[in-house]
């Protein structure tokens, strides 16, 4: 096991160095700052001295070096908007995004395999069914829709629950939360539904056709035989069989939420790394931008890390293969 | 004879489709005598596995066991209810399937899946329940059994993972052993090892065996009596010797007859024309009729079960003759 995390890891540090490569020509490509960041007015003398000071003036080549050796010595570069180092920005951000993430995975595990279970032992009973059309909307809804309905039913008609920002936070070690607090709690809700229901909708398909499948297996069949309980057949012998798939589409769901949660953290004004990536890329932030990219990729390799790791847990399988490799 | 351990009487297997009813089983009635074995034979889709099935009980919808008794020494498991009828599963009877490989749940290790089997029925500490599955792993064969507590199916071969689920279903000394083609999946070696076993087993604990198969070879060195079953219907029964020297059915004749011998070498093998008939919607009369030589216009009416002979019952209109087998 050690021997394939380190190896995982090297492999890991190789994808980091493309992704920056293509990441750096590609965000050269979009279009130049210095056009969005500098006053009109300036003269020739001052844009020069601007373009200089960014680093600018440079070939791309020569730019992309200079990024690799300061990247190396964990310096990403400073944000052209903010004029801080855009890794701080990102990381000020993440823990906004990060509590949103885990809030909705944990929501959409937590009641989607339950639910999923359900809809597999019971398909024809009219509970099966209405998980499974309700799973049918979850996914198909648009995200922003939904985010506006919520908004629309829960602050502005009832005005149960605020309907942007993310309110007073609390210290935990160091880092600003929102759970500790009532209040904070009443502000994550809504924009941790709006993004739990599309992998809800998920998770619970994904249990349900494994469950289906489980069930008629030999192994089941001879589970009962056996006199176990109905909670031991389900809770052990299908669970443990179809937790694989549901592990690996958590792990990417996760990452993309993280990554991705552009939409919801817009709509409800959440003040996460999706608000900030896309602030950044409407004035072109290079340096945020590539920062940004490189610290969810890295994030990425990490969650399939894990998720390998539970693969050889859930499955004895695996861990002989890997042993042979 | 002693009483029966299991007596099945007028057992009806339905199932309810949106095409129609499946009938299964149709009116079985057999029964089973400790230390004894009863061969079950007939084709796939005969109805043999659904039998063994309507017995354990695990019928899954939309089938259902519809009409008749089964007494397991005289209690009936039809009248239990479910948390009762799970407590005679594994314990009382236990029940062995046809393919090794699918058999034990391939994430969970061998003696967590013998474990829950004895903790399932008994209030029995891990230690001891590992000490009995160790020494029933032992009694099935299976060389340095302790270690092999901890291993995963995956690391066993087709034959002793085969032994593995035998040694579960001996594990609380059930009283009756539905085995469900148990050898079908494996060489002829282990299959000659494991009917070995089995027999022993019968013969020296009382146990009673339901054996159900296609295979007429493995039943004519096994069982003490056959039951042979064609479209749901038992259509003859009677000791192994009596029905495989003079089968009176003529289905069972022809399933005989498929058997390629050496002394028929060079010969076109021999075999039933036409196949099974669907079982949905099948019309009344003999089922076997549309493949029978000896059919007529009075096939068309259901036969009954008769009996000819001390112990023998066939259920046809024309049962062959010893002349007319010669």
């Amino acid at each position: 096991m050690p021997v394939f995390i380190i190896r995982r890891l090297l492999q890991s540090v190789l994808v980091l160095f493309f992704m920056s490569l293509v990441v750096f020509v590609g965000v050269y490509a979009i279009g130049n700052p210095v056009d969005i960041l500098i006053n009109p007015q300036a003269d020739q003398a001052d844009i020069a001295r601007a373009i200089a000071a960014l680093g600018l003036d440079k070939p791309l080549a020569q730019q992309y070096l200079i990024f690799l050796k300061q990247a190396l010595a964990g310096d990403l570069g400073k944000s052209f908007a903010y004029d801080i180092p855009a890794i701080q920005l990102i990381l000020e951000r993440m823990p906004a995004t990060l509590e949103l993430a885990l809030l909705a995975t944990g929501m959409a595990v937590l009641l989607g395999i339950p639910l999923g279970l359900w809809a597999g032992l019971a398909p024809d009973s009219w509970p099966g069914k209405l998980i499974m059309a309700g799973s049918i909307l979850g996914f198909s809804l648009p995200t922003f829709w939904v985010g506006l309905m919520l908004i629309m039913v829960f602050a502005v008609e009832l005005g149960w629950l605020p309907s942007n920002g993310r309110g007073p936070s609390t210290e935990l070690l160091g880092v600003a939360v929102s759970f500790l607090s009532w209040e904070g709690i009443r502000h994550l809700v809504l924009p941790a539904v709006n993004l739990a229901l599309f992998k809800l909708s998920l998770i619970i398909r994904l249990t349900r056709a494994g469950t289906r499948e489980a069930l008629l297996q030999d192994y089941v069949k001879f589970a009962r035989a056996k006199g176990l309980s109905n909670a031991r057949v389900v809770g052990v012998h299908v669970l443990k069989n179809i937790m694989i798939p549901i592990v690996t589409v958590i792990g990417l769901e996760f990452g993309s939420v993280i990554a991705f949660a552009i939409v919801t953290e817009s709509i409800f004004a959440w003040p996460g790394m999706g608000k900030l990536i896309i602030d950044s890329i409407k004035v072109l932030d290079r340096p945020v931008i590539v920062a940004y990219l490189l610290v969810i990729v890295s994030l990425f390799i990490l969650i399939n890390l894990a998720v390998d790791i539970v693969y050889s847990l859930l499955d004895p399988r695996v861990r002989i293969s890997e042993a042979k490799g | 004879m002693s009483a029966p351990t299991l007596r099945v009487e007028n057992l009806r297997t339905y199932f309810f489709t949106r095409q129609g009813v499946v009938k299964a089983v149709e009116d079985a009635s057999f029964s089973v005598a400790p230390g004894k074995i009863l061969g079950l034979v007939g084709e796939s889709g005969s109805g043999k596995s659904m039998t063994g099935y309507s017995i354990m009980g695990l019928v899954d919808p939309p089938g259902r066991v519809v009409a008749g008794r089964i007494l397991l020494r005289g209690q009936d498991l039809r009248s239990l209810a479910p948390d009762d009828m799970r407590r005679v599963r594994g314990k009382r009877i236990a029940m062995i399937f046809q393919d090794p490989m699918m058999t034990l749940n391939p994430v969970l290790r061998v003696d967590t899946q013998m474990v829950e089997a004895i903790q399932a029925h008994a209030d029995v500490s891990r230690a001891a329940a590992l000490e009995r599955s160790r020494d029933a792993l032992a009694r099935v064969g299976i060389p340095s059994p302790a270690a092999r507590l901890s291993a995963y199916p995956h690391q066993f071969s087709g034959g002793m993972r085969q032994r593995v689920a035998i040694a579960i279903a001996l594990l609380n000394q059930p009283e009756l052993i539905i085995a469900d083609e148990p050898t079908t999946a494996l060489d002829v070696t282990i299959q000659g090892q494991i009917l070995f076993e089995m027999q022993k087993l019968a013969r020296e604990s009382g146990t009673a065996l339901l054996w159900i198969t296609h295979d007429l070879s493995v039943i004519a060195g096994l069982a003490d009596e056959i039951c042979v079953m064609y479209a749901g219907r038992i259509v003859e029964h009677g000791s192994v010797d009596e029905v495989l020297d003079a089968p009176l059915h003529p289905y069972t004749h022809g399933l005989i007859d498929s058997v390629p011998s050496r002394g028929r070498r060079g010969e076109p093998l021999r075999q039933i024309p036409g196949m099974t008939p669907s079982l949905l919607d099948l019309a009344p009369g003999c089922a076997f009729r549309e493949r029978c030589t000896r059919a007529d216009g009075a096939c068309a009416q259901d036969p009954a079960l008769s009996a000819p002979a001390a112990g023998r019952q066939v259920r046809c209109f024309h049962p062959l003759t010893q002349s007319a087998i010669a």
